[in-house]
């Protein structure tokens, strides 16, 4: 009987193909945009964790101010950074594997016909173990360079690519306003990050010759430290506090006028924000669902008119008023499936396209899936037992009257 | 199932059945305390002027609709008061109908419309397919098992129609009006396969008809006026 009575409504259903169709679009794009942004969300989520790993764990970032990561206060003039500073950091702080000492700023980098605006990097050989590059061609700074400010210079992939294309640049002159540049070394790829930024652009040279001849000041940007294996890195970043305050000499009372930022935070709270966009998006796409149910309760409305006099030959010949029901509800149920599983392939299929735009990881959640699909029963269940039960309470005597 | 000798031979026993419709002044009596009994193989026709109460008489012998007042025997079980539900399930074993028009489900083959009432019975497929092609046989249309309803004509239509009716292999068949759409040759074609079944096969049939030539096709004529049997009277068929 319950066989027959899904027979009937596939039956029911394909006789008004083109009208079901339209009746399901609304679960097809609900469910398909369910699907697709918890797809790309957790593909997201994925590559940020593996971009950190990139980056290193057990990073952290040493700022000067307050809320670096809003913009720092503004007017109160906070004293910046030292190289004298990194290093007393890094000799009075035992959990510290490197401190390395950064100073940053924007220019061209040119050669031959070819330029581009790039990051300029003045560190020393410590940022490479602490960020974790490697070199790809030639070598990193020597202690002559370094500590005489010699005007050498370490790549990244994006500048070689741009200004040297495939040749190899070691040995060539490269300038950067009026540096002229000796680059010594390449560094292998990291590729670009979640956060959207190509970290393979910049020109990195000895911290003194950035400041000499790029900036004319002595002031140090930021301390990119490296924790030691097995070190917490909330414990450093305590240790780090203690010890900063005790450079700095802020007295007791005094708020802290350095920020001490632990990478794997960050992480956690890009992938936070990721999770809450996909939890909005979806909330956007479940109300599509509400709205998908809706449709499917409307047409079976106008099915039950239309059948009235279906129904009353039906009851006629005795039908129970309960197998009316149970026949337009599973005709509404197996409607909003047919959405449910068309909005499964649409949602996969973008969630898949998705994912080779953005260049991150395809990760369907099985879960998801069977929820988007018990989801559809449910809507066709809820919204198809009013119809339903119109259909079963009609009068047999009427329903056959009825033209 | 019989219970006693006073109702052996009753198929159909009505006592005192009204049916009113409205309240008040605008009370309408369609049924006005009905005594009526139906043996098993009788061929009964019921005429009467519109509004006499005959489609409302066949509605409640049919167990579609339920009498305000009265008793209703149905092979000797009180059914004028059954839910529903069990009014459905007397329908589904024991009757058959057959309406004016022809009530057809549309776009669905001849033979699945007769597969109908086997569904429900909950035979299974074989099965249904056995009986249903046997009950088009029977009126002739095997041939046709396989097309839609909107490529038979009228005639044929009703012939599926009877098929169906026949089909749950009831006890009685219930015909409303079964000839009102249809001409005088195809007519006489449909009354001819009713009385072959109500002499073959011993099926009681009871037909509501405003043509005085098709009730002669019954055994017995029932007249009604406002809601009352004015007259009960045997046929020049009766046996």
């Amino acid at each position: 009987m319950l066989w027959e009575t899904i027979r009937l409504a596939v039956q029911a259903i394909f006789r008004n193909a083109l009208r079901s169709f339209l009746t399901v679009l609304g679960i097809v794009i609900g469910v398909g945009a369910v699907i697709a942004m918890v797809t790309v969300g957790q593909g997201s989520t994925e590559q940020v964790t593996a971009d950190v790993e990139k980056l290193g764990t057990n990073m952290l970032m040493v700022m000067p101010g307050q809320d670096a990561m809003e913009g720092g206060p503004v007017g109160t003039a906070v004293p910046l950074f030292s190289i004298r500073m990194n290093d007393l950091l890094e000799e009075q702080l035992g959990v510290i594997d490197v401190s390395a000492p950064l100073s940053m700023g924007r220019a061209r980098a040119v050669f031959g016909n070819e330029n581009r605006r790039t990051d300029i990097v003045g560190t020393d050989n410590r940022y490479f173990t602490a960020a974790q590059w490697q070199v790809a061609q030639g070598r990193l700074f020597d202690i002559t360079e370094l500590q005489s400010g010699k005007p050498v210079c370490v790549i990244g992939e994006t500048v070689r690519d741009d200004l040297f294309g495939n040749a190899t640049p070691i040995g060539e002159e490269i300038r950067i306003r009026t540096l002229s540049c000796e680059v010594i070394g390449l560094l292998k790829s990291k590729g670009a990050s979640t956060f959207g930024s190509d970290q393979d652009d910049f020109v990195i040279m000895p911290i003194r010759t950035f400041q000499r001849r790029i900036a004319g000041n002595t002031d140090v940007s930021l301390f990119i430290v490296s924790v030691r294996d097995g070190v917490d890195t909330e414990r450093a970043t305590t240790d780090i506090e203690a010890v900063m305050r005790d450079i700095r000499r802020i007295g007791r009372d005094e708020e802290d006028d350095f920020t001490v930022m632990d990478m794997k935070q960050l992480a956690s709270m890009l992938s936070g924000i990721t999770g809450i966009l996909t939890g909005l998006l979806s909330a956007v796409a479940a109300v599509s669902l509400l709205v998908g149910g809706i449709g499917i309760m409307n047409i079976m409305l106008v099915s039950v008119t239309e059948r009235t006099r279906e129904i009353g030959i039906r009851l006629a010949i005795g039908a129970q008023a309960r197998q009316v029901l149970l026949q337009f509800l599973v005709e509404a149920i197996i409607l909003s499936l047919f959405g449910g599983l068309i909005g499964i392939i649409v949602g996969l299929g973008m969630g898949l396209l998705g994912a080779n735009l953005l260049a991150i990881p395809f990760r369907p959640d099985p879960q998801i899936v069977l929820m988007a699909f018990g989801f559809s029963a449910a809507v066709g269940v809820i919204f198809g037992f009013f119809p339903a039960r119109r259909a079963a309470r009609l009068n047999p005597i009427d329903a056959l009257r009825r033209e | 199932m019989a219970e006693g000798a006073e109702t052996s031979d009753a198929l159909i026993r009505l006592r005192g059945i009204s049916r009113l419709y409205g309240t008040g002044e605008a009370q309408v009596k369609a049924l006005d305390a009905i005594d009526l009994d139906i043996r098993r193989g009788e061929f009964v026709a019921i005429m009467g002027p519109s509004g006499s109460g005959k489609s409302t008489a066949m509605n409640v012998i049919g167990c579609l609709d339920v009498p305000t007042s009265g008793t209703y025997h149905f092979n000797g079980v009180e059914v004028a008061h059954l839910t529903q539900d069990q009014r459905a399930l007397l329908r589904r074993h024991y009757l058959g109908f057959i309406f004016q028009g022809y009530n057809l489900l549309p776009r669905t083959s001849a033979l699945h419309n007769v597969e109908l009432p086997l569904i429900y019975k909950g035979h299974g497929r074989a099965e249904r397919h056995a009986a249903a092609t046997e009950a088009l046989a029977k009126v002739g249309l095997d041939h046709r098992a396989h097309h839609d309803p909107s490529e038979l004509s009228g005639g044929q239509q009703q012939r599926v129609a009877i098929a169906r009716a026949l089909a749950g292999n009831p006890q009685v068949i219930l015909a409303d009006e079964p000839t009102g759409n249809l001409d005088t040759k195809l007519s006489g074609e449909i009354m001819d396969v009713l009385q072959k079944l109500n002499a073959d096969e011993g099926l009681t049939i009871v037909m509501v008809t405003h043509e005085a030539d098709m009730a002669a096709f019954a055994q017995r004529l029932i007249w009604m006026v406002d809601g009352r049997i004015e007259r009960d009277t045997p046929t020049s068929k009766a046996a």
